[in-house]
């Protein structure tokens, strides 16, 4: 083994030979979190700047964190010079024109934006929409890969959401806003086609998940997909017809809209999403899942999944948090 | 290395032996009416690597137990949702069923109940 040159946060550091690249930081008094030492808490978490880490230093990190080159500094011996980042990256923003505005529902609009620059995101993941005036909102990408620098967002009008009302009735096609560079753990990788895939989404949770259909079924998923899309009443729900169209043409995918108030017609299911999916699919071992929507909902469904025998490490989930009691 | 000498932590099967046994004692944690209460408001990315940490310790592998922090980390449980020995020996009886579900023997089961044992007065802030 031979020393190597680390770069960590503009310093440059020497790992020695035998040493791992958490002890080389603490060594140097360099800030780092960190808690076990031994690979099992995570909390020394850090990225690699220039090509991936070595493959030992990411054991069990979940597949979208070891694509994204995470990995624990308290295993890693580098095998060559590295750069590493600790603290979180910064926001970067791009200009964008929105392009089309249409009501999805009574209350969910479809935005559709237009990027200057090309953004590298994969499908379910989430940007910042931001304002001339700085005021900035999280929202998930509701398309596809394929669509390279045109996105689109489901906004849900809340009850005195400052952004969400502005955006339904204030913003026009034609104005620009900002936005940030992808964000989330929440996506789709083409990596195991065979692996059976269960989605659950409440309200708006549908676009993040449309999209990592849209993508799974783009790459020749050859699992099962099961989409299971709830609101509380009828109106809150969209895309049913395209869904169903969808269900038509994909033999492996399923999808289940749940209404839990009020009279369902007969291809809608009476019950909460979540409740609907776990019942219908009682043993999960070996699933992959998507979790989108109400955090309550997300919280307790990623319980249910891995108690149903879904490992942790195949949970994937976006809880979607408001200032508002409205979300559903 | 004869078998004799081989430690408790390389008997049960190392870190491989962790991992298989991580997932089923949080399933019986989470699933057990005495205790699930406690692990209502955890993240449970983070709490099942603690899991995984304490199951290393208990299983004599590499660690870096603190008293202090198994202390400080269930201090409020103790003050506020009345954590107290039933609930530990909940636990323990939890881990146990878990070798016994993997097929380790009674005597490394007993060795194991021994060192999470240890920690008792720590979690239970006394």
């Amino acid at each position: 083994m031979n020393v190597h040159k680390l770069s960590v946060n503009d310093r440059e550091i020497v790992c020695e030979s035998g040493e791992t690249v958490l002890d080389a930081c603490l060594r140097e008094n360099i800030d780092i979190p960190y808690g076990c030492r031994q690979g099992a808490c995570q909390s020394c978490m850090v990225r690699s700047l220039q090509g991936p880490p070595p493959l030992a230093a990411q054991d069990g990190l979940k597949d979208v964190l070891r694509h994204q080159h995470h990995f624990l500094a308290c295993l890693c011996y580098p095998q060559q010079d590295m750069s590493i980042s600790i603290s979180p990256p910064a926001d970067f923003f791009t200009e964008a024109t929105v392009i089309e505005k249409s009501l999805l529902n009574a209350e969910t609009l479809q935005l559709t934006l237009q990027c200057r620059e090309t953004i590298d995101y994969y499908a379910g993941q989430f940007v910042n929409l931001k304002r001339a005036d700085g005021l900035t909102r999280s929202y998930s990408i509701a398309n596809n890969r394929v669509h390279a620098n045109k996105l689109s967002f489901h906004i849900r009008r809340l009850a005195g959401g400052r952004f969400s009302e502005w955006a339904h009735q204030e913003l026009n096609v034609g104005d620009k806003l900002e936005v940030s560079d992808p964000q989330g753990l929440c996506y789709y990788l083409p990596t195991t086609l065979e692996t059976n895939l269960l989605l659950i989404g409440t309200g708006s949770g549908l676009a993040p998940l449309a999209g990592i259909v849209s993508e799974a079924l783009h790459h020749g998923h050859s699992g099962d997909i099961h989409l299971f899309h709830g609101s509380r009443e009828m109106d809150g729900l969209y895309w049913i017809e395209e869904m169903q169209a969808l269900a038509d043409q994909y033999s492996n995918f399923h999808y289940t809209p749940c209404i839990s108030r009020g009279d369902a017609p007969e291809s809608v299911v009476r019950g909460r999403a979540n409740d609907v999916a776990m019942a219908s699919l009682p043993s999960l071992k070996g699933w992959r899942l998507y979790l989108c929507g109400h955090p309550d909902m997300v919280h307790q469904t990623k319980r249910q999944a891995f108690l149903q025998g879904a490992a942790l490490q195949d949970i994937h989930a976006d809880a979607f948090h408001v200032a508002s009691a409205t979300l559903d | 290395m004869s078998e004799t000498t081989a430690t408790l932590y390389e008997q049960l099967g190392g870190e491989a032996a962790v991992n298989a046994a991580v997932d089923i004692f949080y399933r019986k944690v989470l699933s057990d009416h005495r205790i699930s209460r406690f692990f209502d408001n955890t993240d449970m990315d983070k709490q099942a690597a603690k899991q995984k940490s304490f199951l290393t310790m208990a299983f004599g592998g590499p660690n870096n137990y603190s008293g202090a922090d198994m202390r400080q980390a269930h201090a409020h449980l103790v003050k506020k949702l009345g954590l107290d020995d039933s609930h530990f020996d909940a636990v323990v009886e939890n881990l146990a069923a878990t070798l016994q579900e993997l097929n380790v023997p009674q005597e490394l089961i007993n060795q194991v109940a021994a060192i999470a044992e240890s920690t008792r007065n720590d979690v239970l802030d006394r």
